[in-house]
Protein backbone atom coordinates (compact mmCIF):
# COMPACT_ATOMS: atom_id res chain seq x y z
CA UNK A 1 0.00 0.00 0.00
CA UNK A 2 1.36 3.49 -1.02
CA UNK A 3 -0.70 5.34 1.30
CA UNK A 4 1.18 5.85 4.88
CA UNK A 5 -2.02 5.22 7.62
CA UNK A 6 -1.58 6.51 11.20
CA UNK A 7 -4.83 5.92 11.87
CA UNK A 8 -8.58 4.77 10.90
CA UNK A 9 -11.81 5.74 12.19
CA UNK A 10 -15.05 4.47 11.24
CA UNK A 11 -18.35 6.66 12.46
CA UNK A 12 -21.66 4.71 12.17
CA UNK A 13 -24.41 7.22 13.44
CA UNK A 14 -28.53 6.48 13.34
CA UNK A 15 -31.26 8.44 13.79
CA UNK A 16 -34.24 7.46 15.51
CA UNK A 17 -36.52 10.27 15.80
CA UNK A 18 -36.76 13.99 14.57
CA UNK A 19 -38.84 16.17 17.14
CA UNK A 20 -40.55 13.48 18.96
CA UNK A 21 -41.13 12.13 16.00
CA UNK A 22 -40.29 8.31 15.44
CA UNK A 23 -37.89 7.91 12.12
CA UNK A 24 -38.56 4.06 11.17
CA UNK A 25 -36.61 2.17 10.19
CA UNK A 26 -33.59 5.07 11.46
CA UNK A 27 -31.49 6.47 9.08
CA UNK A 28 -28.33 5.24 9.04
CA UNK A 29 -25.20 6.35 7.80
CA UNK A 30 -21.45 6.16 8.13
CA UNK A 31 -17.98 7.68 7.43
CA UNK A 32 -14.78 5.61 6.92
CA UNK A 33 -11.76 8.02 7.46
CA UNK A 34 -8.10 7.26 7.36
CA UNK A 35 -5.02 9.96 8.43
CA UNK A 36 -2.06 9.61 6.22
CA UNK A 37 1.15 10.77 6.02
CA UNK A 38 1.30 13.55 3.39
CA UNK A 39 4.38 12.88 0.76
CA UNK A 40 4.55 16.10 -0.17
CA UNK A 41 4.37 18.05 2.87
CA UNK A 42 6.53 21.49 2.81
CA UNK A 43 7.48 21.30 -0.71
CA UNK A 44 5.46 22.40 -4.34
CA UNK A 45 5.51 19.27 -6.51
CA UNK A 46 4.51 19.36 -9.89
CA UNK A 47 3.32 15.96 -10.21
CA UNK A 48 0.98 14.59 -7.63
CA UNK A 49 0.56 11.02 -9.08
CA UNK A 50 1.47 9.54 -6.23
CA UNK A 51 -1.51 11.04 -4.42
CA UNK A 52 -4.36 9.60 -7.35
CA UNK A 53 -2.57 6.16 -6.67
CA UNK A 54 -3.22 6.90 -2.78
CA UNK A 55 -6.94 8.24 -3.39
CA UNK A 56 -7.61 5.05 -5.56
CA UNK A 57 -6.33 2.59 -2.53
CA UNK A 58 -8.28 4.26 -0.21
CA UNK A 59 -11.36 5.11 -2.34
CA UNK A 60 -12.09 1.41 -1.80
CA UNK A 61 -11.03 0.74 1.59
CA UNK A 62 -12.90 3.81 3.03
CA UNK A 63 -15.69 2.83 1.07
CA UNK A 64 -15.33 -1.00 2.23
CA UNK A 65 -15.00 0.01 5.86
CA UNK A 66 -18.01 2.28 5.71
CA UNK A 67 -20.54 -0.43 4.22
CA UNK A 68 -19.12 -2.65 7.02
CA UNK A 69 -20.16 -0.75 9.69
CA UNK A 70 -23.89 0.02 8.10
CA UNK A 71 -23.75 -3.95 7.79
CA UNK A 72 -25.79 -3.89 4.30
CA UNK A 73 -24.32 -4.96 0.95
CA UNK A 74 -22.72 -2.34 -1.19
CA UNK A 75 -25.86 -2.02 -3.73
CA UNK A 76 -28.08 -1.48 -0.92
CA UNK A 77 -25.98 1.83 -0.08
CA UNK A 78 -28.46 5.46 -1.29
CA UNK A 79 -25.83 7.92 -0.94
CA UNK A 80 -22.20 8.89 -0.65
CA UNK A 81 -19.61 11.60 -0.07
CA UNK A 82 -16.31 12.45 0.01
CA UNK A 83 -13.85 14.82 1.88
CA UNK A 84 -10.15 15.97 2.70
CA UNK A 85 -8.44 18.16 5.59
CA UNK A 86 -4.70 19.02 4.42
CA UNK A 87 -2.67 19.70 7.30
CA UNK A 88 -1.25 23.28 7.48
CA UNK A 89 2.24 21.88 5.81
CA UNK A 90 0.36 20.79 2.75
CA UNK A 91 -1.92 22.56 -0.20
CA UNK A 92 -5.52 22.05 -1.06
CA UNK A 93 -4.85 20.58 -4.21
CA UNK A 94 -2.83 17.78 -2.47
CA UNK A 95 -6.53 17.14 -1.26
CA UNK A 96 -7.32 17.76 -4.75
CA UNK A 97 -5.04 14.89 -6.12
CA UNK A 98 -6.51 12.12 -3.41
CA UNK A 99 -10.49 13.29 -4.06
CA UNK A 100 -11.03 13.59 -7.86
CA UNK A 101 -8.95 11.66 -10.13
CA UNK A 102 -8.93 8.00 -8.94
CA UNK A 103 -10.55 7.74 -5.45
CA UNK A 104 -14.12 7.22 -6.97
CA UNK A 105 -13.88 3.97 -9.20
CA UNK A 106 -13.39 1.98 -6.38
CA UNK A 107 -16.10 3.27 -4.13
CA UNK A 108 -17.81 2.55 -6.88
CA UNK A 109 -16.85 -0.97 -6.99
CA UNK A 110 -17.79 -1.62 -3.69
CA UNK A 111 -21.27 0.07 -4.01
CA UNK A 112 -21.93 -1.50 -6.86
CA UNK A 113 -23.44 1.61 -9.30
CA UNK A 114 -22.89 4.84 -8.38
CA UNK A 115 -24.29 6.92 -11.89
CA UNK A 116 -23.64 10.11 -9.82
CA UNK A 117 -21.25 12.81 -9.21
CA UNK A 118 -19.73 12.06 -5.35
CA UNK A 119 -19.87 15.38 -3.82
CA UNK A 120 -17.33 16.66 -2.55
CA UNK A 121 -15.08 19.26 0.24
CA UNK A 122 -11.83 19.67 1.17
CA UNK A 123 -9.93 22.35 3.50
CA UNK A 124 -6.98 23.27 4.45
CA UNK A 125 -6.59 22.96 8.61
CA UNK A 126 -5.09 21.85 11.76
CA UNK A 127 -6.07 19.12 14.04
CA UNK A 128 -9.40 18.83 15.48
CA UNK A 129 -10.88 20.59 12.07
CA UNK A 130 -14.45 19.76 10.97
CA UNK A 131 -15.47 18.58 7.69
CA UNK A 132 -18.83 18.87 6.08
CA UNK A 133 -18.99 15.31 3.58
CA UNK A 134 -21.48 16.61 1.19
CA UNK A 135 -23.87 13.76 0.84
CA UNK A 136 -26.32 13.30 -2.82
CA UNK A 137 -28.12 9.75 -4.11
CA UNK A 138 -25.33 7.55 -5.56
CA UNK A 139 -27.51 7.24 -8.88
CA UNK A 140 -28.99 10.30 -9.14
CA UNK A 141 -27.58 13.71 -8.01
CA UNK A 142 -31.50 15.48 -7.95
CA UNK A 143 -33.03 13.13 -5.47
CA UNK A 144 -33.76 15.93 -3.12
CA UNK A 145 -34.35 13.57 0.02
CA UNK A 146 -30.71 12.82 -0.12
CA UNK A 147 -28.96 15.82 -0.03
CA UNK A 148 -27.31 16.52 3.36
CA UNK A 149 -23.86 16.62 5.10
CA UNK A 150 -22.16 14.73 7.60
CA UNK A 151 -19.71 16.27 10.07
CA UNK A 152 -16.73 14.32 11.11
CA UNK A 153 -13.47 15.12 12.93
CA UNK A 154 -10.48 13.50 14.33
CA UNK A 155 -9.47 15.30 17.35
CA UNK A 156 -5.89 14.61 16.62
CA UNK A 157 -5.24 15.08 13.27
CA UNK A 158 -4.53 16.56 10.49
CA UNK A 159 -1.02 17.18 12.53
CA UNK A 160 1.10 19.61 9.76
CA UNK A 161 2.25 16.63 7.33
CA UNK A 162 -0.87 14.96 7.01
CA UNK A 163 -3.92 14.54 5.19
CA UNK A 164 -7.34 13.43 6.43
CA UNK A 165 -9.44 11.67 3.67
CA UNK A 166 -13.35 10.48 4.28
CA UNK A 167 -15.58 8.56 2.54
CA UNK A 168 -19.44 8.38 3.84
CA UNK A 169 -21.83 6.10 2.50
CA UNK A 170 -25.41 5.38 3.65
CA UNK A 171 -28.37 3.81 3.62
CA UNK A 172 -31.19 6.13 3.82
CA UNK A 173 -31.54 9.87 3.38
CA UNK A 174 -32.39 12.29 5.50
CA UNK A 175 -34.80 11.83 8.30
CA UNK A 176 -38.53 12.42 7.94
CA UNK A 177 -37.73 14.39 4.35
CA UNK A 178 -40.71 16.36 2.94
CA UNK A 179 -39.49 19.01 0.87
CA UNK A 180 -40.73 17.62 -2.40
CA UNK A 181 -38.15 17.14 -5.36
CA UNK A 182 -37.69 13.84 -7.50
CA UNK A 183 -38.09 10.77 -5.37
CA UNK A 184 -35.85 7.88 -5.13
CA UNK A 185 -38.20 5.37 -6.66
CA UNK A 186 -38.74 7.57 -9.61
CA UNK A 187 -35.18 7.84 -10.62
CA UNK A 188 -33.58 6.08 -13.67
CA UNK A 189 -30.48 6.01 -12.81
CA UNK A 190 -28.41 6.16 -16.01
CA UNK A 191 -27.12 10.09 -16.23
CA UNK A 192 -26.42 10.39 -12.68
CA UNK A 193 -28.31 13.10 -12.57
CA UNK A 194 -32.23 11.93 -12.92
CA UNK B 1 -40.82 4.61 34.58
CA UNK B 2 -40.01 7.18 32.61
CA UNK B 3 -39.40 6.03 28.82
CA UNK B 4 -36.31 6.64 27.35
CA UNK B 5 -36.37 8.62 24.02
CA UNK B 6 -33.64 8.28 21.80
CA UNK B 7 -33.19 10.53 19.11
CA UNK B 8 -30.11 9.25 17.50
CA UNK B 9 -26.85 7.12 18.54
CA UNK B 10 -23.13 7.07 16.91
CA UNK B 11 -20.79 4.55 17.17
CA UNK B 12 -16.86 6.07 16.75
CA UNK B 13 -14.17 3.25 16.63
CA UNK B 14 -11.17 4.42 15.73
CA UNK B 15 -8.07 1.83 14.75
CA UNK B 16 -4.23 3.67 15.44
CA UNK B 17 -1.76 1.95 13.54
CA UNK B 18 1.62 4.33 15.36
CA UNK B 19 1.96 7.93 15.79
CA UNK B 20 5.26 8.45 14.32
CA UNK B 21 6.97 5.70 16.21
CA UNK B 22 6.70 1.80 15.41
CA UNK B 23 4.00 0.76 14.44
CA UNK B 24 2.02 -2.09 16.70
CA UNK B 25 2.03 -5.49 16.11
CA UNK B 26 -1.61 -4.90 16.96
CA UNK B 27 -3.45 -1.45 16.26
CA UNK B 28 -4.56 -0.06 19.42
CA UNK B 29 -8.49 0.36 18.81
CA UNK B 30 -10.87 3.10 20.71
CA UNK B 31 -14.26 2.75 20.55
CA UNK B 32 -17.00 5.20 21.51
CA UNK B 33 -20.48 5.21 21.62
CA UNK B 34 -22.94 8.26 22.19
CA UNK B 35 -26.97 8.50 22.38
CA UNK B 36 -28.84 11.84 22.54
CA UNK B 37 -31.95 11.27 24.65
CA UNK B 38 -34.44 13.78 25.98
CA UNK B 39 -34.00 15.05 29.03
CA UNK B 40 -37.43 14.76 30.91
CA UNK B 41 -36.05 17.47 33.34
CA UNK B 42 -35.06 20.07 30.99
CA UNK B 43 -36.76 23.65 31.63
CA UNK B 44 -37.47 23.42 35.23
CA UNK B 45 -35.85 22.82 38.63
CA UNK B 46 -36.92 18.88 39.88
CA UNK B 47 -35.97 17.61 43.06
CA UNK B 48 -36.40 14.45 42.94
CA UNK B 49 -34.03 12.67 39.94
CA UNK B 50 -32.54 9.79 41.10
CA UNK B 51 -35.55 7.16 39.70
CA UNK B 52 -34.39 8.06 36.54
CA UNK B 53 -30.77 6.26 36.73
CA UNK B 54 -32.89 2.85 36.71
CA UNK B 55 -34.72 3.99 34.09
CA UNK B 56 -31.12 4.48 31.85
CA UNK B 57 -29.98 1.19 33.04
CA UNK B 58 -31.14 -0.81 30.21
CA UNK B 59 -29.81 2.04 27.56
CA UNK B 60 -26.65 1.52 29.13
CA UNK B 61 -26.26 -2.22 28.91
CA UNK B 62 -27.79 -2.14 24.98
CA UNK B 63 -24.67 0.88 24.96
CA UNK B 64 -22.52 -1.22 25.98
CA UNK B 65 -23.21 -4.43 24.06
CA UNK B 66 -23.35 -2.55 21.14
CA UNK B 67 -19.42 -0.69 21.91
CA UNK B 68 -18.25 -4.19 22.47
CA UNK B 69 -19.60 -5.47 19.26
CA UNK B 70 -18.54 -2.52 17.52
CA UNK B 71 -14.64 -3.15 18.88
CA UNK B 72 -14.86 -6.99 17.61
CA UNK B 73 -17.47 -8.75 20.09
CA UNK B 74 -14.88 -9.77 22.61
CA UNK B 75 -15.29 -8.38 25.77
CA UNK B 76 -11.29 -9.57 26.98
CA UNK B 77 -10.20 -7.22 24.38
CA UNK B 78 -11.18 -4.41 26.59
CA UNK B 79 -8.22 -2.84 28.67
CA UNK B 80 -9.60 0.77 28.92
CA UNK B 81 -13.00 2.64 30.12
CA UNK B 82 -14.90 5.76 30.85
CA UNK B 83 -18.09 7.64 30.47
CA UNK B 84 -18.85 11.00 30.03
CA UNK B 85 -22.11 13.24 29.63
CA UNK B 86 -23.45 16.26 27.62
CA UNK B 87 -26.40 18.23 29.05
CA UNK B 88 -28.00 20.45 27.04
CA UNK B 89 -28.76 23.73 28.11
CA UNK B 90 -32.24 24.22 29.65
CA UNK B 91 -31.25 21.18 31.85
CA UNK B 92 -28.15 21.02 35.18
CA UNK B 93 -24.89 19.73 35.43
CA UNK B 94 -26.81 17.09 37.92
CA UNK B 95 -28.78 15.69 35.01
CA UNK B 96 -25.42 14.43 33.99
CA UNK B 97 -24.80 12.66 36.91
CA UNK B 98 -27.25 10.59 36.61
CA UNK B 99 -25.55 8.76 34.09
CA UNK B 100 -22.62 7.87 36.74
CA UNK B 101 -24.28 4.94 38.00
CA UNK B 102 -26.24 2.62 35.07
CA UNK B 103 -23.37 3.88 32.89
CA UNK B 104 -20.66 2.69 35.31
CA UNK B 105 -22.29 -0.78 36.17
CA UNK B 106 -23.65 -1.83 32.39
CA UNK B 107 -20.12 -1.43 31.19
CA UNK B 108 -18.04 -3.56 34.77
CA UNK B 109 -21.39 -5.88 34.09
CA UNK B 110 -20.72 -6.31 30.39
CA UNK B 111 -17.18 -6.53 30.89
CA UNK B 112 -17.28 -9.03 33.05
CA UNK B 113 -16.66 -7.21 36.37
CA UNK B 114 -14.12 -4.70 35.84
CA UNK B 115 -12.69 -3.78 39.47
CA UNK B 116 -11.47 -0.19 38.62
CA UNK B 117 -13.56 3.24 39.08
CA UNK B 118 -14.78 4.46 35.92
CA UNK B 119 -12.86 7.97 35.20
CA UNK B 120 -16.13 10.23 33.69
CA UNK B 121 -16.74 13.96 33.31
CA UNK B 122 -19.93 15.98 31.90
CA UNK B 123 -20.85 19.22 30.94
CA UNK B 124 -23.41 21.90 30.14
CA UNK B 125 -23.63 22.41 26.67
CA UNK B 126 -24.73 23.04 22.91
CA UNK B 127 -24.99 21.62 20.29
CA UNK B 128 -21.44 20.54 18.93
CA UNK B 129 -19.79 20.80 22.72
CA UNK B 130 -16.87 18.45 22.64
CA UNK B 131 -16.42 16.26 25.57
CA UNK B 132 -12.53 14.63 26.52
CA UNK B 133 -13.75 11.57 28.28
CA UNK B 134 -10.94 10.14 30.25
CA UNK B 135 -9.60 6.81 29.94
CA UNK B 136 -8.05 4.19 32.50
CA UNK B 137 -7.26 0.83 32.93
CA UNK B 138 -10.49 -1.48 33.95
CA UNK B 139 -8.82 -3.25 37.09
CA UNK B 140 -6.55 -1.09 38.15
CA UNK B 141 -6.61 2.62 38.05
CA UNK B 142 -3.16 3.11 38.35
CA UNK B 143 -1.71 1.67 35.30
CA UNK B 144 0.15 4.25 33.60
CA UNK B 145 0.00 3.17 30.07
CA UNK B 146 -3.32 3.02 29.95
CA UNK B 147 -4.25 6.33 30.70
CA UNK B 148 -5.56 8.01 27.93
CA UNK B 149 -8.80 10.20 26.52
CA UNK B 150 -11.02 10.13 24.01
CA UNK B 151 -12.98 13.16 22.26
CA UNK B 152 -16.44 12.73 21.69
CA UNK B 153 -19.40 15.52 20.34
CA UNK B 154 -22.27 15.23 18.05
CA UNK B 155 -22.63 18.27 15.67
CA UNK B 156 -26.47 18.65 15.73
CA UNK B 157 -26.26 17.46 19.89
CA UNK B 158 -27.19 18.03 22.46
CA UNK B 159 -30.47 20.48 21.56
CA UNK B 160 -31.40 22.45 25.29
CA UNK B 161 -33.41 19.55 26.61
CA UNK B 162 -31.29 16.63 25.68
CA UNK B 163 -28.58 14.82 27.18
CA UNK B 164 -25.86 13.11 25.29
CA UNK B 165 -24.49 10.22 27.10
CA UNK B 166 -21.39 8.31 26.30
CA UNK B 167 -19.00 5.31 26.64
CA UNK B 168 -15.68 4.75 25.68
CA UNK B 169 -13.69 1.73 25.62
CA UNK B 170 -10.09 1.12 24.75
CA UNK B 171 -8.55 -2.27 23.66
CA UNK B 172 -4.54 -1.13 25.28
CA UNK B 173 -2.36 1.21 26.25
CA UNK B 174 -1.63 4.07 24.47
CA UNK B 175 0.19 3.29 21.34
CA UNK B 176 3.87 4.14 22.42
CA UNK B 177 3.57 3.91 25.91
CA UNK B 178 6.83 4.41 27.35
CA UNK B 179 6.41 6.89 30.64
CA UNK B 180 6.75 4.28 33.49
CA UNK B 181 4.71 3.22 36.33
CA UNK B 182 2.44 0.33 37.10
CA UNK B 183 2.38 -2.12 33.47
CA UNK B 184 -1.03 -3.92 33.27
CA UNK B 185 1.15 -6.93 33.68
CA UNK B 186 2.25 -6.21 37.57
CA UNK B 187 -1.20 -5.84 38.67
CA UNK B 188 -2.88 -7.65 41.67
CA UNK B 189 -6.56 -6.48 40.48
CA UNK B 190 -8.39 -6.40 43.74
CA UNK B 191 -8.74 -3.07 44.84
CA UNK B 192 -9.26 -1.23 41.32
CA UNK B 193 -6.47 0.66 41.71
CA UNK B 194 -3.04 -1.34 41.99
Amino acid sequence: MRAEIRKIAVILEETASEMGRPVVPPTRRAAAVAVIRNPHAGEFREDLSALFEIGEELGGLLAERAVQALGIAGADAESYGKAAAVGENGELEHAAAILHPKLGGPVRRVLGTGAALIPSSKKRGGPGLSLDIPLGHKDAAYVRSHFDGMEVRIADAPRADEIVVAVAVTDSGRPLPRVGGLAKDEITGEDGLR
Amino acid sequence: MAEIAIRKRIVTIEEIFHEGGPPAAVPLRRGAIVSVIRNPFAGRYVEEIAGFMEDLKPLGLAMAKALVEALGGDPKSVQGYGKGAIVGAAGEIEHGALWHVPGGYAMREILGGAKAIVPSTKKVGGPGTRLDIPVTHIDASYVRSHFDAVEVGVADGPRADEIALALVMTTGPRIHARVGGLKAGDIKGEDGLR
